[in-house]
């Protein structure tokens, strides 16, 4: 399997034989992940972290990522002070950009904007995330928590939260449905999962069912995917509260769940897990995150064709 | 009618393509898409809500130009029945029906307006057809958003 070169764009151009691949390949980046272990395998080579919206993890651990494979980083800095301010399209701030450095991470306001960026570059181009449009790091990064921590085969998972715009959730759905999941939808009436969504879901493979509380779903589960409900949805704060409340985890509720379920939280969170939850064994979000760096590092060394 | 009549209305042409069975109440849209009358030095005529042997149809006339393949075939996504005639000395030299492409460039614009064709880059919209269903569906090659109904509102 040749990903040398390769755009890493939509989780819908992966096949499950690849993203197989690219997991082996994360757990062998694993002890050079925790500093265990030194590496040189980018050692010459410039990743570019081109950030046209805020991100504290994806870019941190994408920067990690490079370093303690011995490459280095050129970060775009503010978009403020940069050309980008003057109104340079980005496909020229591509162009230039890809004489200067071996790869490109780019996260950008606009859909297809990573789509964009690779018909132009002559570097591969890893996608950060585009508006609310895909982020596929963020899900290979899941997929690999699950691996790690729970299991890919047979998988009985709760999403809970804003399934509507949450793009984290449908790009995980989509990749979850190339294992044959079990997937069950737990969010208000304001932020189901949109049909069309569902039905291509279906399609491929995956069994869903929705339910509207947590307390339905947490029996079943070996994995509870947790987002955050964003105030802004809801015109009436009340309404905002009512259903935060309603969709928050607390040891109260972990209860009546199996031993082996893991909670799983892309970050930030803001009060859907209480803090109490960290402390018990289900807790896997900051493990979660870590996995973003060795996922990232075998992204980087598959596409610079520093591994196969 | 007869055939006079009809001759009356739209006269026959000499050379040039006739684009027949057209959706009734799309000829206007086909003209926009064939980017008609501006690419051609020759006369176009239009029959709108014509009687044909399967019920209304529209028909396009292009005199002096004979359209190819691949232009027309991006009149499918509005009228999948279309046919194109191609005439030369007023005989109908070539004749086939429309198909619809896997793939569209600079035909349709996004209706994502987030999505990142619809800014100042310097590309075309580009889309991939679905014809899996009865209903066309175009997905936009950039952003992935899916255009499933009124496609001819979305033209450029």
């Amino acid at each position: 399997m040749n990903f040398k070169d390769q755009p890493i764009i939509s989780m819908r151009n992966f096949s499950r034989e690849m993203i197989d691949h690219i997991l082996t390949a994360a757990e062998k980046m694993e002890p050079i992940a925790r500093g265990e272990e030194r590496s040189d395998l980018l050692s010459g080579k410039i990743l570019a972290v081109l950030f046209f919206e805020p991100s504290t993890r994806t870019r941190m651990s994408f920067e990690t990522a490079m370093l303690r494979l011995g490459g280095d980083v050129l970060n775009l800095g503010s978009v403020d002070a940069s050309s980008i301010a003057k109104g340079e399209t980005l496909a020229d701030t591509i162009r230039v950009v890809d004489g200067y450095v071996d790869a490109i991470v780019l996260r950008h306001p606009k859909e297809g904007a990573a789509h964009l960026a690779s018909e132009f570059s002559r570097v591969p181009v890893l996608n950060a995330g585009d508006g609310a449009g895909h982020h596929p790091t963020q899900t290979l990064l899941d997929l690999y928590t699950i691996k790690r921590e729970s299991h890919l085969e047979d998988l009985k998972i709760a999403l809970a939260g804003d399934l509507k715009y949450g793009r984290t959730v449908h790009s995980l759905c989509y990749a979850l449905s190339l294992y044959g999941a079990q997937i069950t939808l737990i969010s208000p009436k304001e932020l189901r999962m949109p049909e069309e969504i569902i039905n291509d879901i279906i399609a491929r493979g995956a069994k869903i069912k929705e339910v509207d509380t947590i307390e339905e779903a947490i029996r079943d589960v070996d994995v509870l995917y947790m987002t955050r409900i964003q105030k802004e949805r809801f015109p009436d704060p009340a309404e905002y509260r009512k259903v935060a409340n309603r969709l928050k985890i607390t040891a109260e509720t972990l209860k009546e769940a199996k031993k082996e379920l893991k909670i799983m939280h892309p970050l930030p969170r803001v009060n859907e897990i209480d803090n109490k939850v960290d402390d018990t064994p289900h807790a896997c979000y900051f493990k979660q995150a870590f996995y973003g760096v060795p996922v990232r590092m075998a992204l980087l060394g598959l596409v610079l064709g520093a591994i196969e | 009618m007869t055939d006079i009549e009809t001759e009356l209305r739209v006269r026959r042409i000499e050379n040039g393509t006739v684009i027949d069975h057209i959706t009734a109440g799309k000829a206007l849209n086909v003209l926009k898409i064939l980017g008609l009358p501006d690419s051609s030095q020759g006369v176009v005529s239009v029959l709108i809500n014509s009687n044909g042997k399967y019920g209304r149809k529209d028909v396009v006339k292009v005199e002096n130009r004979e359209l190819n393949v691949e232009e027309v075939d991006k009149i499918a996504l509005i009228s999948p029945n279309a046919t194109i005639n191609i005439i030369r000395d007023f005989n109908i030299v070539n004749k086939y029906k429309v198909h619809i492409p896997s793939f569209v460039e600079g035909v349709v614009g996004c209706i994502n307006p987030n999505c990142i064709s619809n800014s100042n880059e310097p590309i075309t919209s580009k889309f991939t057809v679905d014809t899996e269903n009865i209903f066309l569906k175009l997905r936009c090659y950039y952003c992935g958003r899916v255009i499933s109904e009124n496609i001819a509102e979305h033209l450029l």
